[in-house]
């Protein structure tokens, strides 16, 4: 794989990785902006709306058709949330040219149907179409209330909510519900302007086209990009310590039949100079695998929970662990969690424990290499913490991460928010209903994401 | 034993297959290139088969032992656990069951046949205790909790139990918090028994691997002896559902859905059948479809949109499902394109459309490791070969995909199944 990294137009950069290995290329461009309460809805909006139409193709089916046209090639909107940076934009995924039949031309259509979605949108009077507003708006407003319906990551946003009631991390990627409704058409294409002109934007490609092929396709997508000063003064303030000396508390009740329990920590000092493979075999040893010790207390020993687990966001320094118990178990795994966590503060850590972390973390670097998808993610946040590193140079500096290294971040670990979902009474007279495959790895893996492609066939 | 190559030019693949002599059937896709191994060994044995014969002694399990086998594998005598000694290496170690099969698997980089070995040994080892069964109780009944408060699983459930009247596909895979409360070592030990010989089995790996070395570990490994496998028991089901609608209410933002009709699977080509089953959906309902595209600008339907081709233990069934105001408009729609459908046809560049994006997203999903090798583990089964896909894709009619549409999702065997948000008084 031949890595390289340039900037194609002012403020707009190419992440190239050149790779035989796929069947897919992957291509996405993200606009980065800073995540705020009064822009949050709109930005999130804006890659919903754009993806409706644009001058050539004006409408769903007319995009769906071309999409068709170039053997499945499929472009998604994507709002993410990376520490307080909300990434905007489209994420691409092209049938390489080599396995179709002759003519196929799909890198160049992509890149031109990519570049019509973000400059060319379908307007009127240079205005974005109320109608497309109007219909994307309720359908973002459907996505915001929606969280609801996976009680896992409900609850998780939910403790983020109480713990960063006065950050700007508190905002979720796809803003609140009340700025959502007040979106306007008007007020929109003022936005779309304002970001277009104003976000650094990052453009990562990862398949068997080369480097110079590629960007010129891309500088023909975006000539019309209007730049004007570039917006680089963003980023994601990190506060070291907990709000409040005690830990806060938040309970919920709700008609559900189990209780989910999240735990947030500010990672303290440990963020005063990240070591990001330090903080990724923290993550892995509390409760990243199934030796973790989480999984082997919480779960395994005490049989309190089917999946215990934890999200380290090296971005803004914030533990959160979580699990789903029984309500009368929450105390106990709740005691549970902060004792593991104590054990290792404690330097209660053998070698084995370690070592397997160590591997687990490892691992995931190594076959990042073999997912377009999951080397896309990794670049995108190792700019945004201004790290130029490679997945396998930073697996290579996971054997340097020691025992005190995670007692450290461990002891500088301050708790800041309890937050439980619990029942609401009403679940008691209810039977006990049926249940469906069981896919374990989506839970361990918890994104806040979007859906699959509905489209997925093998 | 001999290992037979195919390589698939046009998709860049090869297949390597081997049945030894004890009955195992092993795939082996090559990966060049990669550095992640993955590897899933399996048996042809999950929640469906709940009465069996063995050795003459007939045995009637509770709902979910072929799940709670799923969880109890991994114990090892001595102590040990066979997920953490995976884990130890940095391999990632899971397994699932599901209607017919039960499938351990693991990913890894390093150490790629330490952990096959692994697999191998603890999935052939049975080894229960009292104490070990009774301790597994509470995590799978929070595991059936979880599932309790997913709206997606609801739909599902709900819809399979008006599909179905009698066939086992009805019941739950991972049983109820009372049904799991019966399982005891000793059943463990005759589903194990019954079920977990080479010749139920199969082993599936992707990755930059030696078919001739992978036969050899599992020769070693798994011995020669062939076993008995019980005759499994065969469910019919051709009437029409009864009731054609179910909803129930819990704590979501809008209501959600899942419409569908089962139908008999071909004996014939099978292969076949579901590229024209998943063709036919795409037309009916796909993102470029006229119907998805109207229903999404008219505030019907929104992202949260999916349908599906699914084929557990015998059965079929086609779905579609998200989220909609109003699901019941949903259903009437699809039924009248349908007709539309019957009565018109596909409009021919759509069709050719069609065809070209199925056959992106097949080479998008012989990207991934997972979906190939546990594809290639039913496929094995049922006698086809996955990387043949985009060459019979190819040779796929519009008549073809009409016809299946229409003879399955009439109004007498197609249910709808909603969950409503719960009002608050």
């Amino acid at each position: 794989m031949e890595y390289t990294r340039s900037e194609i137009q002012n403020g707009v950069w190419l992440t190239h990785i050149r790779s035989d290995k796929f069947k897919t290329a992957c291509l996405s461009i993200t606009l980065l902006t800073q995540l705020r309460r009064e822009t949050a809805a709109m930005n999130a909006l804006l890659p919903l709306v754009l993806r409706r139409g644009t001058s050539r193709y004006g409408d769903m089916e007319a995009i769906s058709g071309r999409l068709d046209e170039l053997y499945g090639a499929a472009i998604e909107p994507v709002v993410r949330r990376i520490g307080e940076i909300q990434c905007i934009g489209f994420f691409a995924s092209v049938p390489e040219e080599d396995f179709l039949p002759a003519g196929a031309d799909t890198l160049r259509g992509t890149c031109e149907l990519m570049g019509q979605m973000l400059l060319s949108p379908n307007t009127r009077g240079g205005l974005l179409l109320p109608d497309y507003v109007d219909s994307e708006r309720g359908k973002l407003i459907e996505m915001i209330r929606a969280r609801l319906n996976d009680k896992l990551g409900y609850s998780i946003n939910r403790c983020i909510e109480e713990m960063c009631c006065c950050e700007d991390y508190a905002v979720s990627r796809l803003g609140d519900e009340e700025s959502a409704a007040a979106i306007r058409y008007q007020k929109l294409t003022k936005q779309y302007r304002s970001v277009i002109q104003s976000s650094p934007i990052e453009i990562f490609y990862c398949g068997r086209a080369e480097q110079k092929r590629v960007e010129s396709l891309l500088r023909d997508a975006l000539s019309t990009l209007p730049r004007g000063e570039i917006d680089y003064d963003i980023g994601t303030d990190v506060r070291l310590n907990s709000l409040e000396a005690a830990p806060r508390e938040y309970t919920e009740p709700m008609n559900v039949t189990q209780a989910k329990l999240v735990i947030g920590w500010r990672l303290g000092e440990a963020m005063e100079e990240p070591n990001p493979a330090a903080l990724r075999v923290f993550s892995s040893l509390l409760g990243g695998s199934t030796a973790s010790k989480l999984f082997v207390n919480v779960r395994e020993k005490l049989s309190l929970c089917y999946f215990a687990s934890v999200i380290v966001d090296v971005h803004k320094g914030v533990l959160l662990a979580y699990a789903g118990t029984e309500f009368d178990n929450v105390e106990r795994a709740k005691e549970e969690i902060f004792a593991q966590l104590a054990a290792i503060a404690n330097g209660e850590i053998t070698d084995e424990e370690l070592s397997a972390a160590r591997a687990d973390v490892k691992s995931a670097l190594k076959s990042a290499q073999d997912s377009q998808g999951a080397l896309e993610g990794f670049y995108l946040s190792a700019v945004l913490d201004g790290a130029d590193y490679s997945p396998e140079e930073l697996g290579a500096l996971v054997d340097e991460v020691t025992k005190d290294d995670m007692v450290a971040i461990a002891q500088g670990c301050e708790c800041d928010m309890i937050y439980t979902l619990t029942g609401d009474g009403s679940e008691e007279d209810e039977d006990d209903e049926e249940i469906a495959e069981p896919t374990e790895e989506e839970l361990r893996a918890f994104e806040e994401d979007e859906d699959g492609d509905p489209d997925k066939e093998i | 034993m001999e290992i037979l190559t195919k390589r698939f030019e046009n998709v860049g693949e090869t297949l390597q297959t081997a049945v030894l002599d004890n009955g195992l059937h092993i795939c082996v896709v090559p990966k060049k290139g990669f550095s992640s191994f993955f590897a899933c060994f399996g048996t042809y044995y999950g929640s469906v088969m709940r009465s069996f014969d063995l050795a003459g002694v007939r045995h009637d399990t509770p709902a979910g032992v072929a799940h709670y086998l799923e969880h109890k594998m991994f114990d090892m005598p001595g102590g040990d656990n066979a997920l953490q000694s995976m884990t130890a290496t940095g391999a990632d170690p899971n397994a699932f069951t599901a209607y017919d099969e039960t499938v351990y698997y693991f990913h890894c980089t390093e150490h790629f046949e330490e952990n096959l070995r692994t697999l191998l040994r603890f999935v052939t080892t049975p080894y229960f205790t009292a104490e070990t069964v009774e301790k597994e109780q509470g995590i799978i009944a929070q595991e059936i909790r979880m599932y309790d408060d997913e709206p997606d699983n609801a739909v599902y459930v709900d819809l399979m139990k008006l599909l179905y009247k009698s066939h086992p596909v009805r019941d739950d895979i991972a049983g109820t918090v009372e049904s799991i409360a019966e399982i005891d070592a000793d059943t463990l030990y005759a589903c194990h028994r019954a079920f977990y010989t080479p010749g139920n089995m199969c082993l599936c790996v992707a990755g930059d691997v030696d078919a001739a070395a992978i036969c050899a570990i599992a020769e070693e490994m798994l011995g020669g002896e062939k076993g008995e496998v019980p005759q499994p028991v065969v469910y019919e089901e051709n009437d029409a559902p009864e009731k054609l609608y179910t909803e129930r209410v819990m704590s979501v933002s809008a209501p959600q859905f899942l419409l569908g009709a089962a139908y008999r699977p071909t004996e014939g080509d099978v292969l076949r059948e579901r590229i024209v089953a998943r063709l036919a959906m795409r037309l009916l309902c796909g993102t470029s479809s006229p119907l998805y595209t109207r229903l999404y600008r008219e505030g019907i339907l929104n992202r949260n949109f999916a349908y599906g081709t699914d084929f557990p233990a015998n059965t079929a069934q086609l779905t579609a499902g998200g989220e909609s105001p109003d699901p019941q408009r949903v259903y009437d729609e699809l039924m009248g394109e349908v007709d539309r459908i019957a009565a018109e046809g596909f409009d021919p560049d759509a069709f050719e459309r069609a065809k070209r994006a199925s056959l992106g997203a097949r080479l998008r999903g012989f990207e991934d490791f997972d979906s190939v090798c546990l594809t290639a583990f039913d496929a094995e089964r049922l006698g086809y070969c996955i990387f043949d896909a985009p060459a019979v894709l190819a040779s796929v009619t519009a008549e073809e995909c009409r016809d299946f549409l229409v003879r399955v999702l009439t109004r007498e065997r197609t249910a709808l199944s909603v969950v409503r948000p719960q009002t608050h008084a």
